[in-house]
């Protein structure tokens, strides 16, 4: 009886089991972010922050330049994601709607570079970079992030521009409407969740990034808040309630964004995946 | 129709409409040819200038002899293939690549079966387990990569790690203050774990999703002929979702094979450069030991074996997308 028993509840055990296996890191995290330090430094762990303190933010806060970072990763960040959404946009309805020659080579092309291998060309990013005197701008940064993106975010939108009914824009364009208009007043409100999805991954890419900015912006006032992280974790050794505290500053932006979105970014994938 | 975009499909139609506009139609008309070329050309030449340019100048540095004597002085050392023999001819580059594909298969043989698992479990699970564990999931698969490798050396840290703790409480007291970055084996072992914790997501909840797509009747029929679980997933959940398992495959062995920032921030590839894998090692010697010749070397190496870890696959994609087009 006993073993049936079992057997019936044997899914949801493991979901409860697998639940805290991949929650408990990021639970970790904040816990011990907001930790007493006596409690960091047990040989029991505490398992609860129970005298709750913010010390730890503040050191991170007020740590050298980090608004600065924060500001250098938002820009990059933000830019990067807004140009490829535009380029991307123009490309994916070319690509989805007309035929011309060159469809098949561009298509490919796109296919190839959003497997590109990124962080092992650094060497070459860095000679480029160096000869045009640009190390330590946030420019070739966003140039970089943006093409990084662009070939995930123009397969993508293909799919979601492919999906709106022809016949939709052909019936606005009957009822008067340019080709222009009648793309920014019907196909485009239905491409919100496909816009959504691209750019919370251009987002999620960007913001995290760490092998281009580490070889091309070795002066901290120019760098991003991924290597921010790794420094800071180095300069405070093992003081961890603080680095634990800056870790969640720098993921909670990401978590957030994807907690909420997370059901459009599946979808995204996937619908990208099948369509092609 | 075959050159000529659909936008002819519908020019009849505004004629039947109001009369005003012919003039600026036909003006349209002609300069319409261009508008698809118009529309890729910023995504092209960005992809080109950006991607393609860098590949070339990659491949170009990795035939110079290319240190800080001749970074400074800005001379060009054309040294041939001088950089290639020397790698391949280098005990550290085999074993370097060697290390890299056991590392890559480890991984993603882990990932992918983990993944279908718990992307099954899903599948099976009444609705608020399944949101339960829907949520671990996309916690650990949106934790930003620096920041779960910081959470994961504090996880594993020698002195008040949580890890060593349990370990020790479990009753294998050696571990109490074991230090997971001192060897190679248990290096590797942090970051595998690391990389499985965050890669799994991705191939459990796509999986589950995929898995909503096939229809009823097909499990319906296999579970009429008598087919239990292992059968059904055989029979019908396999055959059904192949594409998805080649394409997150692949996925996986690309993402795997290059991956950097947790390789490189959880011990810089220590102890004793043990952990480096192909793109860490590429770094090491390119931009730490200042050998960027040699360093663009490895990485074109590094690009051959990638290929040549995704040619199957890349050659199914290519020849499909050939076909639907």
């Amino acid at each position: 009886m006993k073993r049936s028993l079992l057997g019936r509840a044997w899914p949801g055990t493991a979901a409860v089991v697998l639940f805290a296996v991949f929650a408990f890191p990021v639970y970790w995290m904040f816990a011990t972010a907001f930790k007493a330090n006596k409690d960091i430094v047990s040989d029991t762990p505490t398992w609860f922050p129970t005298s709750p303190t913010f010390e730890h933010f503040s050191k991170a806060v007020d740590a050298d330049g980090f608004w600065t970072l924060v500001g250098n990763s938002l820009t990059v960040t933000l830019v990067a994601v807004a140009l490829s959404l535009v380029i991307a946009l123009l490309a994916s309805f070319a690509v989805a709607r007309m035929r011309f020659k060159g469809r098949k080579s561009f298509i490919l092309v796109m296919m190839m570079a959003q497997m590109a291998p990124w962080e092992v060309m650094v060497i070459a990013y860095y000679m480029i970079v160096r000869d045009a005197e640009m190390l330590n701008s946030l420019l070739p940064l966003i140039a970089i992030y943006t093409v990084m993106v662009l070939p995930f975010t123009v397969l993508t939108l293909r799919g979601y521009v492919a999906a709106v009914p022809k016949e939709l824009e052909e019936s606005a364009m009957v009822d008067g409407c340019t080709r222009t208009q009648a793309f920014i007043k019907v196909i485009f409100p239905l491409l919100a969740p496909g816009l959504m999805a691209t750019s919370l991954f251009g987002f999620i890419t960007v913001w995290n990034e760490f092998p281009m900015v580490l070889i091309l912006n070795k002066d901290p006032a120019s760098q991003t808040l991924p290597l921010w992280l790794t420094s800071f974790r180095t300069t405070f050794g093992d003081d961890w309630g603080a680095t634990m505290a800056a870790s969640s500053l720098f993921a909670v932006p990401i978590l957030i964004l994807f907690v909420i979105l997370q059901r459009k970014a599946v979808g995204g994938l996937t619908s990208g995946a099948v369509k092609g | 129709m075959s050159a000529q975009i659909e936008e002819v499909a519908a020019d009849p139609a505004p004629r039947i409409g109001k009369g005003g506009a012919p003039p600026p139609r036909d003006a349209k008309g002609r300069v319409s040819q261009g508008v698809p070329y118009l529309l890729i050309l910023p995504a092209a030449a960005a992809t080109v200038l950006l991607l393609g340019w860098t590949l070339v100048k990659n491949g170009m540095l990795s035939f110079q002899n290319l240190n800080p004597r001749q970074l400074i002085q800005h001379v060009t050392e054309w040294n041939g293939v001088d950089n290639y023999t020397e790698a391949l001819g280098s005990s550290d580059f085999w074993s370097v690549a060697g290390r890299s594909v056991v590392f890559t298969a480890a991984n993603v043989v882990l990932i992918m079966t983990a993944g279908c698992l718990i992307g099954l479990l899903l599948a099976r699970l009444g609705s608020k387990t399944r949101l339960l564990l829907l949520l671990g999931l996309v916690l650990a698969w949106a934790m930003p990569v620096v920041a779960a490798t910081t959470v994961f050396q504090w996880l594993f840290a020698q002195r008040f790690g949580v890890v060593n703790y349990l370990l020790d409480s479990l009753g294998w007291h050696s571990m109490a203050d074991y230090n997971w970055t001192s060897g190679q084996f248990s290096t590797f072992f942090v970051i595998t774990v690391l990389i499985v914790w965050q890669s799994v997501p991705f191939v459990a909840i796509n999986l589950y999703a995929a898995t909503t797509t096939i229809p009823k009747e097909l499990y319906e029929a296999a579970s009429l002929d008598g087919a239990g679980p292992w059968k059904q997933f055989t029979s019908v959940t396999f055959p059904f979702l192949k594409p998805f398992f080649l394409a997150t495959t692949f996925l996986e062995v690309i993402w795997v094979f290059k991956s950097f920032t947790q390789v490189f921030a959880i011990n810089e590839g220590g102890p004793d450069r043990l952990t480096e894998t192909l793109p860490v090692y590429a770094f090491v010697e390119g931009m730490g030991n200042q050998h960027f010749g040699m360093g663009a070397a490895i990485s074109i190496l590094t690009i051959v074996i990638l290929l040549a870890l995704t040619a199957y696959y890349l050659r199914l994609v290519l020849k499909q997308e050939e076909d639907e087009l």
